[in-house]
């Protein structure tokens, strides 16, 4: 008698630990989940804020047409690129980055624009959106990290087995120098 | 990192449960000292009292600290910069919601962050504060508060704050009952009894004396260990420990104390509001640990920013064996990833920027004239048109 209790109290636990590791192989994935749909709104804010950047800069800076449509080229790119293939997905939207860094640099030699209320409210959006993409793929990253841990390390990868949980994939920046993008002074 | 919270609670609670205990001891010895022996009676009577102020303080509390800070929320287009930040770091900690914004109109830079439930929180940055920072700086600032609703820190500061009130309450009932009663009513039905009567009325009284003191050394201990945690966190989040050490560098110059700040408020602040530099037995009665510890803890973090990181550089500077971070979630090193901040940005630009902050708090009017000065026109004024002091043109004002 004694020992069946000891046995059921004993099977007890197991289920409670069982459920324990189980919620928490599911409360990361969802934290993956929602970080990424962070970075997804962010991204999506960036393509609304360029076309007025463009038209801004347009009225007061003619002859950067070149720098102008480089930005609005790999905008189109960035957004054709779907989102199942995240390091293609990363490429793109860092190569976005680059071109609009250097028409913020071009900006630099137009006084009467940067004297532009619209364009300076612009800047500060669009280096805050750089800004929030980056603090978003970082907690992303965490995120993935702290899943792919679980999957792969015992106990709980055999879970992850048999309840079918997977790894993510890291939503990566490959150039050392583009770790700074968050930084750029627009 | 993420589980923090979870480790602090542990030790939270060891240390709620001890005052608990403490303000149980008080009350069941004041009902036996002088409710007939009725220990029971004033264990009740100590735990209602604390129950009705905790839950007063809990459910009114922040609204009643914005308003004792004289705080006042402002939306994006007050002040954007401010604003935007809030709202990375929201990302960057990743909480469920982002805060409400404050700012209070304080030519002395400091901030606090209030909210029991991180789905409902606020913080509250000054004018001073918005003027001296730079962006990285500022990014630093905010990561600290953020991480105090992260961590839940408000919601056990009022609870141990609640806690020492009431201690406090309790030992000044039971020391003037003892001054005019001498001791209370004894029972008088043995010699043995009396005896143990008179030593319960003596660690009665010792109780008294002491336990205020206890309360209150307990509780600044543990405020200056959140606050050193948030330091660590604001590190993580930013990925930029120099961020809040060249902030705290700012701040550690400038004149301190806050109007609008007293006693109880004050452990929320980034920086205490109240005392300007001190030193010797103040760091065993402050409820902030000194500004120029935390700033060589963030600095010698050496290139990296991750809570082990900070841990270690926390040992190294005090000197201490044990860090200050549960070592259960000290989760490796976390390289810092980010460059120095290029640009400083414009310092006059930040104050015109903290100070137009509050003039459209006040509802001013801002006209640009073509001239480049900007008109800012008070809501009462009622004028059909304004001429602009520089240049003279004439502007026609909207209805």
């Amino acid at each position: 008698m004694v020992v069946l209790l000891v046995l059921l109290g004993l099977l007890f636990l197991l289920i409670v630990w069982a459920i324990g590791i189980y919620n928490k192989l599911v409360r990361t994935r969802n934290d993956m989940q929602n970080a990424w749909s962070q970075i997804d709104v962010q991204l999506k804010r960036r393509y609304d804020l360029i076309p007025n950047l463009v038209e801004t800069v347009k009225g007061y800076a003619q002859h950067e047409r070149g720098t102008l449509e480089a930005v609005v080229k790999a905008r189109q790119q960035a957004i054709s690129v779907s989102a199942d293939d995240l390091a293609r997905k990363a490429q793109a939207e860092n190569a976005l980055s680059q071109t609009l860094r250097s028409l913020f640099a071009v900006a630099e030699a137009y006084p009467d624009l940067k004297a532009n209320q619209n364009f300076l409210a612009l800047q500060e959006e669009l280096a805050s959106t750089e800004n929030k993409i980056g603090f978003a793929r970082q907690y992303f990253n965490d995120a993935v990290m702290r899943l792919n841990n679980l999957v792969q390390m015992f106990p709980s990868n055999v879970f992850a087995q048999v309840f079918n949980f997977r790894t993510g994939t890291f939503f990566e920046v490959e150039e050392a120098a583009q770790r700074d993008a968050p930084k750029v002074a627009f | 990192m993420w589980e923090l919270v979870r480790a602090n609670q542990r030790r939270s609670r060891l240390i709620v449960i001890g005052m608990a205990l403490l303000l149980a001891a008080m009350g069941y010895l004041l009902g036996d000292s002088f409710l007939e022996g009725q220990g029971g009676a004033g264990l009740a009577i100590a735990l209602a009292v604390w129950g009705v102020l905790w839950l007063i303080t809990v459910s009114a509390g922040d609204s009643m600290l914005l308003s004792i800070a004289r705080a006042r929320p402002i939306e994006k287009r007050h002040h954007p910069v401010l604003y935007n930040v809030v709202e990375e770091m929201t990302i960057a900690a990743g909480l469920p919601a982002m805060p409400s914004v404050y700012i209070i109109d304080d030519p002395a830079p400091n901030a606090f962050a209030t909210g029991r439930d991180p789905r409902r929180a606020a913080v509250a940055v000054t004018s001073g504060l918005l003027e001296r920072l730079d962006r990285d700086e500022l990014q630093g600032v905010i990561a600290h508060e953020l991480a105090h609703i992260k961590n839940r820190d408000v919601l056990y500061m009022t609870t141990l704050i609640v806690m020492v009130g009431t201690i406090g309450i309790l030992a000044s009932m039971g020391r003037r009952l003892f001054l005019f009663r001498g001791g209370g009513r004894r029972r008088t039905s043995s010699a043995g009894g009396g005896q143990a009567a008179l030593l319960l009325a003596a660690i009665a009284l010792l109780l008294m004396i002491l336990a205020p003191l206890i309360a209150r050394l307990l509780y600044f201990a543990s405020s200056r260990r959140r606050e050193y945690v948030a330091d660590g966190c604001a590190a993580l989040f930013t990925r930029y420990p120099a961020g809040l050490a060249s902030a705290l560098e700012k701040i550690s110059l400038s004149p301190r104390r806050l109007a609008a700040a007293n006693e109880v408020t004050a452990p929320l602040y980034i920086v205490n509001p109240l005392s300007v530099t001190r030193a010797g037995l103040a760091d065993l009665t402050s409820t902030h640990p000194p500004l120029s510890r935390r700033i060589k803890i963030l600095r010698s973090m050496a290139g990296q920013a991750g809570l082990t990181n900070y841990d270690e550089a926390y040992r190294k500077v005090t000197g201490r064996a044990v860090g200050v971070v549960p070592r259960s979630h000290q989760d490796g090193r976390v390289a810092e990833a980010r460059a120095a901040a290029p640009e400083a940005g414009d310092p006059r630009a930040r104050v015109r920027g903290a100070t137009d902050a509050l003039w459209r708090l006040q509802n001013f009017a801002f006209i640009p004239c073509v001239c480049g000065t900007t008109l800012k026109v008070p809501p009462e004024f009622r004028g059909p048109a304004l001429r602009c002091p520089h240049c003279g043109r004439e502007h026609e004002m909207a209805t």
